[in-house]
């Protein structure tokens, strides 16, 4: 295959694996955290502000690296500089 | 596609290039400083104060509360640095539902300029209030093995802080336009809400961290 189709195949197949894979990690760690602050809830209910804040850094803290895929995934879409690069050379 | 506001420009002189995120940066700053100059011409004591005299009175009240929360100390100090820092996550990313708009948060410049504004602020609050020689001592808790591990940790911190921001905002962002080549109405409005709530989410978690971090700084801990 010329280059142009390989970078496509591998850009389409790797961008759709990184969400994918990419997503599973993160989904299952809030799912723990938010079943241990509402265990903490449901123990001290006084607590609820902090708690629930300190559960919101955390989520927001540990979905980061989802938003990472997420990001690589975009740019492998919609920004592929191995795409522009060799979609110039052809035409031109 | 364009993924960021960046590669939208306006005008172009030579080197000089006024590029959409500029542009909606200016705008978002004039929003809210002809904003707050309208609400404080004739501020009022007493009973009956005027209606956004009052919502901005909860604002910052709001603020100072879940600092001195977080950082368990007076919050007055911190409150012009992070309340702004809040302030204008949140009014970037409330306005990306007026149409023709571009949250300046969606593109990487703004908020690792912000990012990177936190990680120079970190020392200089933890320098001012504990002494420079306390503050680099904290990088040797809990023992001197630490070191490289602290150092990089605050610079990894800082990468989240901006990597963070702006794939919320940008993936938000685009979401409703790639929806709208798929479906009519219904689902790209309701994507839209969405992107609002996880734009004030966001805001609040970027202003708490940092918080957090400048917090953490200005502490002792003892070695053990």
């Amino acid at each position: 295959m010329e280059n142009l189709s390989l970078v496509a195949v591998a850009s389409i197949i790797a961008s759709g694996l990184c969400i994918a894979i990419g997503a599973i990690g993160p989904a299952l760690g809030e799912g723990r955290a938010l079943a241990q602050a509402l265990s903490s809830i449901a123990q001290q209910p006084d607590e609820t502000n902090t708690i629930t804040r300190t559960l919101f850094v955390g989520m927001a803290m540990v979905e980061s690296t989802a938003i990472y895929c997420f990001v690589v995934t975009m740019i492998l879409i919609f920004a592929n500089p191995f795409w522009n690069y060799f979609l110039s050379k052809a035409g031109g | 596609m364009r993924i960021s506001p960046e590669w939208l420009l306006f005008l172009s002189l030579g080197p000089l290039k006024l590029n959409g995120t500029i542009v909606f940066t200016w705008l978002v700053m004039a929003v809210m400083t002809l904003g707050s100059w309208l609400v404080t011409r004739r501020l009022r004591t007493g009973v009956r104060i005027p209606r956004w005299q009052n919502a901005l009175e909860a604002v910052v009240s709001g603020m100072m509360g879940q600092v001195r929360d977080v950082t368990r100390q007076d919050p007055v100090r911190f409150l012009p640095f992070l309340g702004t820092l809040f302030l204008f996550v949140c009014v970037c990313n409330i306005l990306s539902v007026v149409p023709g708009f571009q949250p300046p948060t969606g593109s990487l410049s703004t908020t690792a300029a912000l990012a990177i504004i936190v990680f120079l602020s970190v020392p200089a609050y933890g320098i001012k209030k504990v002494g420079i020689i306390n503050y680099l001592g904290n990088y040797l808790r809990p023992t001197f093995f630490m070191l490289p591990f602290n150092v990089m940790g605050e610079f990894t911190r800082t990468l989240a802080l901006a990597v963070r921001l702006f794939g919320n905002v940008m993936s938000s962002h685009m979401i409703g336009a790639i929806l709208l080549l798929i479906a009519p109405l219904i689902f790209p409005v309701i994507m839209n809400l969405l992107g609002l709530l996880t734009g004030l989410v966001q805001a609040y978690i970027f202003a708490v961290l940092a918080a957090v971090y400048i917090a953490a700084g200005m502490e002792i801990q003892k070695s053990r």
